[in-house]
């Protein structure tokens, strides 16, 4: 395989996980506008994955950050890059199969970070980077965003005291479509400009591009347009999820959880950390119901999140560390087309099973009963491959 | 610990986040309830909304109120619009 056919094969891959990253993420946006009714299912799809396309273009920072402040960019491969995004990606698909909102931004780095200590050692990472950028933000985040939807909901419903229910509830319908908008577009300025980071770093490694070159006009637009189809795909399992597992949302706390969703990711991007809007979006929704009184939150629920977020970076790392050692150890192409069979056939049976209870636009907003769709077995064996 | 936490950027994401995240919102509440303010009418328009009780129509006939919402929802579209210009401006 020439050195160009794995460039295309790391690019396609890379927008593939671009493609899951929308999926993965359009509950981050849209859970609490479907949940409330604000907008239906299928136009809250649509405007946020074009919101999702202008907002990869608006803000067009340094997009290769996400790989050279965490790893030592000469000791990255194509190889390297493509064991990444598998990790990440089977990993996105499988928390996607279960309903759980992880990071698809903490599946990525996981990824790479993995592949890439299999490949060149730990001393390859920057840990202190790891720590400063991708793991202490992780943790204060939510908290933060929390802090800030729980005293937006307290407020809201103590000046909205006087409205009319009904009145106050359609008014709120009405802003969260704004304040909706304004997530998605947030999420186009940060998550896109992941992928084309790392496919920056695929240049970067395969000489087609000098080192601190920004990302192409083609990455940019290709990446765009993967992240706007997979947010217009819809990720219906994590929109029940957050729309309907955490919290029993109405409109005025729909409305606070955005608002400090859009703000928390926004300010955050401006100070250069690149946090998980999953993380910021699923903080916002708890703190929604702390902030209202007598509001139903599913601590079992938010705890079930909260640990497949601690185990997101490892697990995906792990895969990704998998996926090198397999195409290493196999060696030359042949390795690197197995990895890609095995990748492909994780997808086809995730993608398979999640048929079998399938939620989509028609049942997204079904009572919640405690699972993300009707009695699944635990895929635990997909985890091993 | 200021090598791990940027604590300036910190108190600045918690400070103008909640300016934003949760004043923005309580801003546009303020905006909802002057609008709802019955009309001239008093006694007469609140005996009847209080008397369909499916009546969701956000807009009271208060004039007075209808000023104060405009400015109120005028404020925040700025502070969104401005936002944004942050961001692009930025890159």
């Amino acid at each position: 395989m020439g050195n160009d056919t794995l460039l295309a094969l790391v690019v396609v891959t890379a927008l593939a996980f671009d493609f899951t990253n929308g999926f993965h993420d359009t509950g981050n946006a849209m859970a609490t506008s479907i949940a409330t009714g604000a907008l239906g299912p299928r136009t809250a799809v649509a405007l946020s994955g074009a919101l999702n396309l202008v907002g990869a273009f608006l803000s067009l920072s340094v997009a290769a950050t996400i790989a050279s402040g965490l790893v030592a960019t000469n000791l990255v491969t194509l190889t390297v890059v493509f064991a990444g995004l598998a990790g990440g990606i089977i990993w996105n698909l499988l928390t996607w199969f279960l309903g759980i909102p992880s990071s698809s931004s903490h599946a990525l780095i996981g990824g790479v970070v993995g592949s890439t200590i299999a490949a060149a050692g730990g001393h390859a990472v920057k840990w202190h980077g790891l720590f400063q950028k991708v793991i202490i933000p992780a943790g204060l985040s939510p908290v933060i965003a929390g802090l800030v939807a729980a005293t937006g909901t307290w407020l809201v419903y103590r000046i909205s005291r006087g409205v009319h229910p009904k009145a106050r509830s359609h008014g709120f319908r009405i802003g969260q479509i704004g304040s909706a908008s304004m997530v998605s577009l947030a999420h186009g300025t940060n998550d896109a400009q992941k992928t084309m980071g790392i496919i920056t770093l695929a240049l970067i490694a395969n000489g087609s591009l000098h080192s601190g070159a920004k990302a192409p006009f083609w990455v940019i637009l290709s990446c765009a347009i993967a992240i706007a189809l997979g947010t217009y795909m819809g990720g219906w399992r994590v929109i029940r999820t957050l729309g309907k597992g955490l919290v029993e949302i109405e409109s005025p706390q729909g409305m606070a959880a955005e608002s400090s969703s859009a703000a928390i990711i926004l300010l955050s991007s401006h100070f250069g950390y690149s946090l998980s809007t999953t993380h910021v979006a699923t903080g916002s929704i708890l703190g929604t119901g702390v902030g209202k009184k007598g509001a139903e939150v599913r601590w079992n629920v938010a705890g079930r999140m909260a640990v497949a977020w601690l185990f997101t970076l490892p697990a995906a790392g792990l895969v990704g560390a998998g996926a090198y050692g397999l195409a290493h150890v196999i060696g030359g192409n042949f390795g690197i087309v197995v990895v890609l069979v095995l990748l492909l056939a994780v997808a086809g049976l995730i993608y398979v099973r999640s048929r079998r209870t399938a939620v989509s636009h028609n049942n997204v907003n079904a009572e919640w009963t405690g699972t993300v769709a009707p009695p699944t077995e635990a895929p635990k064996e997909v985890a091993a491959v | 610990m200021n090598d791990w936490i940027n604590l300036h950027a910190l108190w600045q994401i918690v400070v103008i986040g909640l300016l934003a995240g949760a004043g923005l919102p309580a801003l546009f509440a303020v905006g909802l309830r002057a609008l709802s303010l019955p009309g001239g009418g008093g006694a007469a328009a609140a005996a009847t909304a209080g008397a369909e009780d499916d009546d969701d129509r956000v807009i009271g006939g208060s004039t007075l109120g209808l000023a104060v919402a405009v400015l109120c929802f005028a404020v925040v579209l700025a502070a969104v619009g401005w936002g944004i210009y942050l961001i692009v401006a930025a890159t």
